[in-house]
């Protein structure tokens, strides 16, 4: 028998601790908080129209239709409208701009005439056949087939739909990511989303069927691009591009609607099922309801529509489980409720929630309640447990919830995500009694003076002690479902005349706390002052429904007389200066060295020149002549090219103080050198042959 | 003995000053071209005198005239009643006073910051 619960005991615990891998957390659908921030993000720029660009509008009106308020803003069709015929008249539109406009239309639903389609119909499926990169495929494919369901054009079909599906396989990776043209060869999980978008485009425009095998290819390209899905500890699913390229990074929320977008698109026109793991898509709903509300409104839209897409999608359907409230009160009784509903809010499909187990986060494997079912509340469509059973105390707890669907056909179509684990508060009174004051004797621990205090009304005790006593404050605090109970805070303050704080801690053991002053080690801690202490309890937890700040009267504490060099207790710093501004440092900069006066150095520059000048009359003086120039043309030419080369490395060295650097002028220097070497004993050895020649004669 | 050094002094400036117009033209312009450098440098010193800063022009402004002087003391070379240098060609300290010039102003220039 003993054995028997050993083993079931062990294996609960290994089952819990397993599951505990998975964390626990929640997450909402969309609610009413959603709708309300859309209304603020989304404002019209100006009356009547969402800014100048036809995809922002188009996102704004989206997202609207999406949470169900377009009827909120009906003033923005006409002149949005407007636009939209302009860009589908215009020859100059692109098909970026034309996929933009016929999104707009298919919401607005906009009067454009026949004709007009006709012409932009011809130009699309031009744009298809000349496509070169991945996006022109994107952009026109997806024009043609809001503008084949906004007009209802049966005989709208693709010219090569084969030819076209190819073109954009081709450019798939192994790993199931695309590149966006052939030119470059960087391959991006975004680009798997476009594509296949554009492939489920191409089929639904094709006239004829397209071959299954490539259709199933595509199907095994997007699991193996879910191989490549990454997680995060709380169960939620994304997506996340290989390469970080800072400039253009995208993020993991505008790669991950990407996918679903492009995915879901597939996945509706594909015959077939795709066997994509039901937690995944849990998962990827996760991520995007894990978001909240998004601040920005290209991340809102993304967020909101990739919801719609996993709204209603033929994979499988997400279900999400979430509380409304996580903390239960024993006090109040509050009843705990489950609701599960899509993604964006609405009913789910008859099923039963069952409570399978709740633990406590402290004390791990020891369950309290097995498979309780949660009765079905059909007004406000929640799963209430009316009473909590009755093991459950204050505290922190981990409750297991199970969602089991009443039609098992269903099971195909919805994914509920088996057992999910989240945390759950109860909070509860603490009794407090037994609570007394004393003061000691120190020798012997004799009671001197016992004083009962009333911890739940008001109390002014007054004792008195000397530095040879103790004070005892001892007290009992039991849990509703009479446990012992340890708070976070269970302090003991004391605070003398002159505003000096003393803070202790309160031990406990079991449900006794209990705390003993000794004054006489506590002299020099008290900087000797004596006279009356004001005494504080306090006791508080997060669970504690009724945490307190008591205070509970005074005690005259006699302490000796201070020595000379006793300690000061540190001055009482004003709140106000101490966070508030500091002085303002005046940096003291190197003054700058003083300049001489202007004309003095203009002076002593003159003075420079007139030892050069002094020179050159010399020259004339001494009768210096350039008799030796050379006359004949070759040596002639040498000996100018010698001048021309030292007054080019002169030249040289000007600059270098002016502007080069070392190195280039070394490098200069080198060549420039070179040549005048080169001339240089070419001119000097002739002067040298003429005067040799000279004497010799 | 200050007296005999005195006069010593005194006849080695006659010396000295009798004998130069004597000496060859080309060496003249070459102790012009001293003179003038030195004279250079001197103004530069005066300058520094006066106002001290900055220090780093002013090294290499001296440094230049007293340098180029000095080179131009190569003119030992050229000079042909001194014996051992009278195997070399006078262009050949022409060269030697360029090349070390080069160098000298290269430094300097570097330094003139």
């Amino acid at each position: 028998m003993g054995r028997g619960n050993l083993g079931g005991g062990f294996a609960l615990l290994i089952l819990v601790v397993s599951s505990i891998y998975q964390a626990a957390a929640i997450f909402h659908p969309i609610s009413d908080s959603h709708r309300s921030a859309a209304l603020d993000l989304f404002t019209p720029v100006h009356h009547g129209s969402f800014s100048s660009s036809l995809e922002e509008a188009y996102e704004a009106l989206r997202t609207f239709e999406i949470l169900g308020i377009i009827e909120n803003k009906p003033d923005v069709g006409a002149a949005t409208c407007h636009t939209v015929s302009e860009t589908f008249r215009s020859t100059s539109s692109t098909s970026k701009d034309l996929y933009h406009a016929s999104k707009v239309n298919s919401i607005l639903k906009c009067d454009v005439d026949s004709k007009v389609f006709e012409g932009v119909v011809s130009r699309l499926q031009a744009a298809v056949s000349d496509a070169g990169s991945l996006l022109d495929f994107y952009y026109s494919i997806g024009s043609l087939v809001l503008i084949k369901d906004r007009t209802s054009k049966e005989d709208l079909h693709l010219v090569d739909a084969e030819g076209v599906f190819h073109s954009i396989k081709a450019l798939s990776q192994s790993d199931g990511r695309w590149r966006y043209s052939s030119n470059n060869p960087e391959s991006s999980t975004s680009a798997a989303g476009f594509a296949l978008e554009a492939l489920a485009g191409v089929v639904s425009l094709a006239s004829s069927e397209i071959d299954q095998s490539m259709i199933g290819t595509t199907k095994s390209d997007i699991l193996k691009l879910f191989d490549s899905i990454e997680k995060y500890d709380d169960g939620a699913f994304y997506f996340d591009e290989k390469v970080v390229d800072a400039s253009d990074h995208q993020g993991p929320l505008s790669t991950t609607s990407s996918v679903v977008r492009g995915v879901m698109a597939f996945a509706a026109v594909a015959s077939g099922s795709l066997n994509l793991p039901g937690d995944k898509i849990l998962g990827l709903a996760k991520f995007f309801l894990g978001i909240g509300i998004p601040g920005d409104a290209k991340d809102f839209f993304n967020q909101v529509n990739s919801l719609a897409c996993l709204e209603s999608n033929r994979v499988s359907v997400p279900l999400i489980l979430s509380l409304p409230a996580t903390v239960l009160s024993l006090t109040k009784k509050t009843p705990l409720e489950v609701r599960v509903n899509t993604v964006l809010g609405s009913n789910a499909p008859p099923l039963s929630v069952n409570l399978v187990r709740a633990s406590n986060s402290g004390s791990k494997g020891a369950s309290i309640i097995e498979n309780q079912e949660l009765k079905f509340d059909p007004e406000n469509a929640v799963y209430i447990l009316d009473v909590l059973p009755k093991g459950v105390d204050v505290g922190k707890y981990v409750f297991v919830f199970e969602v089991v669907l009443h039609d098992s056909e269903l099971k195909k179509v919805y994914v509920t995500g088996g057992q999910t684990q989240v945390p759950i508060f109860v909070t509860g009174v603490i009794k407090i009694d037994n609570a007394e004051v004393a003061v000691l004797d120190s020798d012997l621990g004799n009671i001197e003076i016992q004083k009962k205090l009333d911890l739940a009304g008001e109390n002014a005790v007054s004792l008195s002690a000397n530095h040879l006593e103790k004070l005892r404050l001892s007290f009992q605090l039991t849990t509703p479902l009479g446990h012992a109970f340890k708070p976070h805070q269970a302090i003991l303050k004391l605070i003398h005349e002159t505003k000096v704080e003393h803070i202790f801690m309160v031990g406990s053991s079991g449900k006794q706390f209990e705390i003993v002053l000794d004054f006489l080690g506590l002299i020099e801690k008290f900087f000797y002052f004596s006279g009356k202490y004001d005494m504080q309890l306090i006791v508080g937890d997060a669970v504690m429904e009724n945490s307190f700040l008591q205070a509970l009267g005074n005690v005259e504490l006699d302490l000796p007389e201070p020595p000379e060099k006793a300690p000061r207790p540190p001055l009482p710093v004003d709140p106000y200066s101490r966070y508030g501004p500091k002085a303002e440092i005046s940096h003291i900069f190197r003054s700058p060295e003083k300049r001489p006066a202007k004309e003095l150095s203009l002076a002593f520059l003159g003075l420079t020149f007139l030892p050069f000048i002094g020179f050159l009359v010399g020259l004339l003086r001494l009768g210096a002549n350039l008799k030796n120039f050379p006359t004949s043309a070759v040596p002639a030419t040498f000996a100018i090219l010698f001048q021309l080369g030292i007054a080019a490395v002169l030249l040289l060295y000007a600059l270098f103080w002016l502007k080069l650097d070392l190195f280039t002028t070394l490098r200069t220097l080198g060549f420039l050198g070179a040549f005048l070497m080169f001339v240089g004993h070419r001119t000097l050895s002739h002067l040298a042959a003429t005067s040799a020649k000279l004497k010799s004669a | 003995m200050a007296r005999s050094t005195g006069k010593d002094a005194h006849a080695l400036f006659h010396a000295l000053r009798s004998a130069y117009p004597a000496t060859p033209t080309n060496l003249k312009i070459i102790d012009l071209y001293v003179g003038f450098s030195v004279f250079t440098a001197l103004t530069q010193v005066a300058y520094m005198a006066i106002v001290g800063f900055p220090f780093n022009s002013f090294l290499s402004g001296v440094l230049s005239c007293i340098g180029t002087a000095i080179l131009a003391l190569l003119r030992i070379q050229v000079n042909k009643e001194n014996k051992e240098f009278k195997d070399l060609a006078a262009e050949r300290a022409f060269v030697d006073f360029v090349l070390c010039n080069l160098v000298l102003h290269l430094v300097i220039m570097n330094f003139l910051g």
